[in-house]
C-alpha cells in the first residue's frame, strides 16, 4: 500500500515544488492589454518616430531654422517647394527659412507643451484633489468650490487673459496652460478619493496606526495612479490643441522659436501663393500626433480602466 | 425641483462676482495700460485721461463702480481704444452673430454627431461603424482653426463656391464655412461619446428583455436605448456651447464674421482691458448659466437624479 509508485512520487514532488502562484499586478494586467491592442501599439510607433524624428532630425538638417536662404526669398513659389537639391527636404517658408528644421524645432515644442501641460495637471490636480477628498469637510466644500468658480471661466479665455497681462515667453505658456489643465483632473481624483475612503484597507491601515499621511501616499494614491493616467494622457492633445490655438492667434510662443500651431497659421496665411507645403507639412505633423495620441489613451484607458468601456 | 434651481442659482452669484473680481484685479496689475504708447504723454494729459476712465480713483473705488454698474445697470462701462463707443456697444453688436453661428455650430455638431453614433453603434462591427468611427477621431483632429484654412483653400480657392470671408446680415453662403470649421470637432466628440455609450446600453439586460418580448428593433432602440444613451452626451453638451461660443475667438478673426470674437481678439492685442474684461464675464456668465441648464437636463432626462 506503500509502495513507492513513479506517479506517486511525481505528484509529491509536484506538491512540494509548489510555490505561491505568482501575483500579477494591476500594471501586469494593464501592460498584457495595452500590447494586445493593435492600434495602440502602432501609434506608440508612429509618436515614437515622431519623437525619434525631432531628436535625430537636426543632423541631416543643411539649414537652421534662423537663416535665411538669399537665393529663394524672393521666390519662393517657384523655388522653394521641397527638394533635395537646395537642401530645404521640406521646402522654405514665407521668408526663405527652412521648413524642414522649423517643423523640427515646432514639433518639439508642440510636444514638451503636451508633455509639460498634462505633468502639471497630473501633479498640482492630484495632490489637490486628494487632499480635498481624504480631509472632507468644510476643507473639501471650500476647495470644490474654488474650483467650481475657475472651471466657470473658458479656459482658452483664461490662457489669452494670462498671457496678456503676464507677458508672452515659453515658460509662461506652460504656466498658464497648467493653471487651466488642474481643475478637471482635481475633480477626479476628489471622486475616486471619496469612493476609495471608506474601503476596508484604509481602515485596516487606520486601526494599525498609520498616520493619515502615509494612508494618503501609500494606500490611496497608489489606487487612484491609473484613472490618473488615462486622464493625464487624454489631456496632452488637450494641450497641444489649446497651445496651437493660442499661437494661431498670435500670442504663443515668439520667433525665432515656433510650434505647429504657429507654422499651421503661416502657412495657412500664404496658402493664396501656391506655397501650399508651408500649410501641407506642419498639418500633417500635427494631426499624426493628435491622433497618436487619442489612440494611445483610448488604449490606456481600456488597459487600465477595462469596466468603463 | 423649484427649490433645486433656486439653491443653483444662488450659488452661481457669488461664482460670478468672484469671476468679476478676480479678473478686475488680473487686469489692473497688468503692466503697461491701454494709453502707455511709444511716445510718452505729457503727464497733465495722462492725468486728466485717467481721470475721464476713472482710473485715478482708489482701486476699492474703481471695483466698487464697475460692479454698481454691472450689476445695476449692465453697464461695462467704456471702452479704452475707441473713444466714441462702450463695452455694451460692442457686445449688442457683436454677440447677435457670434450667437447666430454658435447656436447653428451646435446644433450641426449635436445632431450630425448623436445620428452617426448611433448608426455605428448600430451596425457595430461592419463598415458603418468603422466609416464612423474613423470619421470622428479624422474631425476630433481638426479643431476650427484647422479646418477654416482648409474650407478656405477647398471652398474659395480652388472651387470658387463660397466667399471668403464677411457677414453681410447672416446669409446662408456666408454661414456655412463658419458652421463646418467651429462644429467639426465637437461633432467627432460627440460621435464618439455617443457610440460608446450606445454600445453599452445595448448590452445590458432591459435590451435583452425588449428583444426578448419581441418588441421590433426599431422600437427597442427609440423608446428604450435612446434616452439613456443620451445621457453622458447631455452631460457633455454644456462643454461643446462653452467651446463653441469660445470658439467663436478664432472663427471671427479669421472669417471676418464681425462677431464678438473679433472684438476680443483686437482687444487682446490692443490691451483694450475694458473689452476684454467685460466680453469675458460675459462668457463666464453664459458659461454658469448654460451649466446650469445642463444639470437641469440632465436631472430630467435621468429620472434617478434627486435634489
Amino acid at each position: 500500500m506503500f509502495a513507492k509508485s513513479s506517479k506517486a512520487a511525481q505528484i509529491a514532488e509536484e506538491v512540494t515544488d509548489f510555490t505561491a502562484v505568482q501575483g500579477r499586478s494591476l500594471w501586469q494586467d494593464a501592460r498584457a492589454r495595452f500590447v494586445q491592442n493593435r492600434a495602440a501599439r502602432a501609434c506608440v510607433l508612429v509618436l515614437a518616430l515622431i519623437v525619434a524624428f525631432t531628436i535625430f532630425g537636426p543632423l541631416f538638417a543643411q539649414w537652421n531654422n534662423e537663416e535665411i536662404d538669399w537665393d529663394i526669398i524672393g521666390n519662393v513659389a517657384a523655388q522653394g517647394m521641397p527638394s533635395l537639391a537646395t537642401g530645404h527636404y521640406f521646402g522654405v517658408d514665407d521668408l526663405g527659412r527652412d521648413l524642414y528644421s522649423r517643423v523640427i524645432q515646432a514639433t518639439t515644442t508642440s510636444l514638451l507643451v503636451g508633455l509639460i501641460g498634462a505633468s502639471m495637471a497630473l501633479f498640482v490636480g492630484t495632490i489637490y484633489g486628494i487632499i480635498s477628498g481624504f480631509v472632507g469637510g468644510r476643507t473639501d466644500s471650500i476647495m470644490m468650490r474654488i474650483v467650481d468658480i475657475l472651471m466657470a471661466i473658458p479656459a482658452t479665455l483664461v490662457i489669452i487673459l494670462l498671457l496678456v497681462v503676464a507677458g508672452r515667453s515659453f515658460f509662461k505658456l506652460f504656466i498658464a496652460l497648467g493653471a487651466v489643465s488642474w481643475l478637471s483632473m482635481s475633480r477626479i481624483v476628489r471622486g475616486q478619493t471619496l469612493a476609495l475612503k471608506h474601503r476596508e484597507f484604509i481602515e485596516a491601515a487606520r486601526a494599525a496606526g498609520v498616520s493619515e499621511i502615509t494612508i494618503m501616499h501609500r494606500h490611496i494614491l497608489p489606487n487612484l495612479l491609473g484613472v490618473v493616467v488615462v486622464y493625464a494622457s487624454l489631456m496632452v492633445p488637450e494641450m497641444i490643441l489649446a497651445e496651437s490655438f493660442i499661437s494661431f492667434l498670435g500670442l504663443g510662443v515668439s520667433e525665432p522659436y515656433t510650434s505647429l500651431g504657429s507654422l499651421i497659421s503661416e502657412g495657412a496665411g500664404t496658402m493664396a501663393y501656391g506655397t501650399l507645403w508651408q500649410l501641407a507639412i506642419p498639418l500633417f505633423f500635427y494631426v499624426a500626433i493628435i491622433i497618436t495620441m487619442f489612440f494611445i489613451g483610448d488604449g490606456l484607458r481600456d488597459a487600465l480602466d477595462p469596466k468603463d468601456r | 425641483m423649484i427649490a433645486y434651481i433656486i439653491r443653483r442659482l444662488l450659488a452661481a452669484i457669488p461664482t460670478i462676482l468672484v469671476l468679476i473680481v478676480a479678473s478686475f484685479f488680473l487686469m489692473r496689475f497688468a503692466p503697461g495700460g491701454p494709453f502707455t504708447s511709444e511716445r510718452p504723454l505729457p503727464p497733465q494729459v495722462l492725468a486728466n485721461i485717467e481721470a475721464r476712465y476713472g482710473l485715478d480713483q482708489p482701486l476699492w473705488k474703481q471695483l466698487y463702480d464697475y460692479l454698481f454698474n454691472i450689476i445695476f445697470h449692465f453697464d461695462f462701462g467704456p471702452s479704452f481704444k475707441f473713444k466714441d463707443r462702450d463695452v455694451n456697444d460692442i457686445i449688442a453688436q457683436g454677440f447677435p452673430i457670434s450667437f447666430t453661428y454658435g447656436a447653428l455650430s451646435f446644433l450641426v455638431a449635436t445632431v450630425v454627431g448623436v445620428s452617426l453614433g448611433i448608426a455605428a453603434a448600430i451596425r457595430h462591427n461592419t463598415w458603418v461603424d468603422y466609416f464612423a468611427v474613423g470619421l470622428g477621431i479624422a474631425a476630433q483632429a481638426l479643431p476650427n482653426f484647422i479646418m477654416g484654412p482648409i474650407l478656405i483653400l477647398t471652398f474659395t480657392l480652388w472651387l470658387g463656391l463660397l466667399p471668403g470671408g464677411g457677414w453681410h446680415g447672416g446669409q446662408w453662403q456666408y454661414l456655412i464655412m463658419p458652421v463646418i470649421a467651429l462644429s467639426t470637432s465637437y461633432m467627432g466628440s460627440i460621435a464618439r461619446i455617443t457610440r460608446s455609450s450606445m454600445l453599452e446600453v445595448l448590452n445590458s439586460n432591459f435590451i435583452r428583455t425588449a428583444h426578448a418580448k419581441g418588441l421590433p428593433t426599431r422600437t427597442v432602440i427609440w423608446r428604450h436605448a435612446l434616452k439613456p444613451t443620451l445621457l453622458p452626451v447631455v452631460s457633455y453638451l454644456g462643454p461643446v456651447f462653452v467651446y463653441v461660443l469660445t470658439g467663436s475667438v478664432f472663427v471671427d478673426m479669421y472669417f471676418s464674421t464681425g462677431g464678438l470674437g473679433q472684438a476680443y481678439g483686437g482687444s487682446a492685442l490692443s490691451r483694450d482691458y475694458a473689452v476684454l474684461l467685460g466680453v469675458t464675464i460675459l462668457y463666464g456668465i453664459l458659461t454658469v448659466a448654460v451649466n446650469l441648464l445642463t444639470d437641469l437636463a440632465y436631472a430630467w432626462f435621468d429620472p434617478k437624479i434627486r435634489f
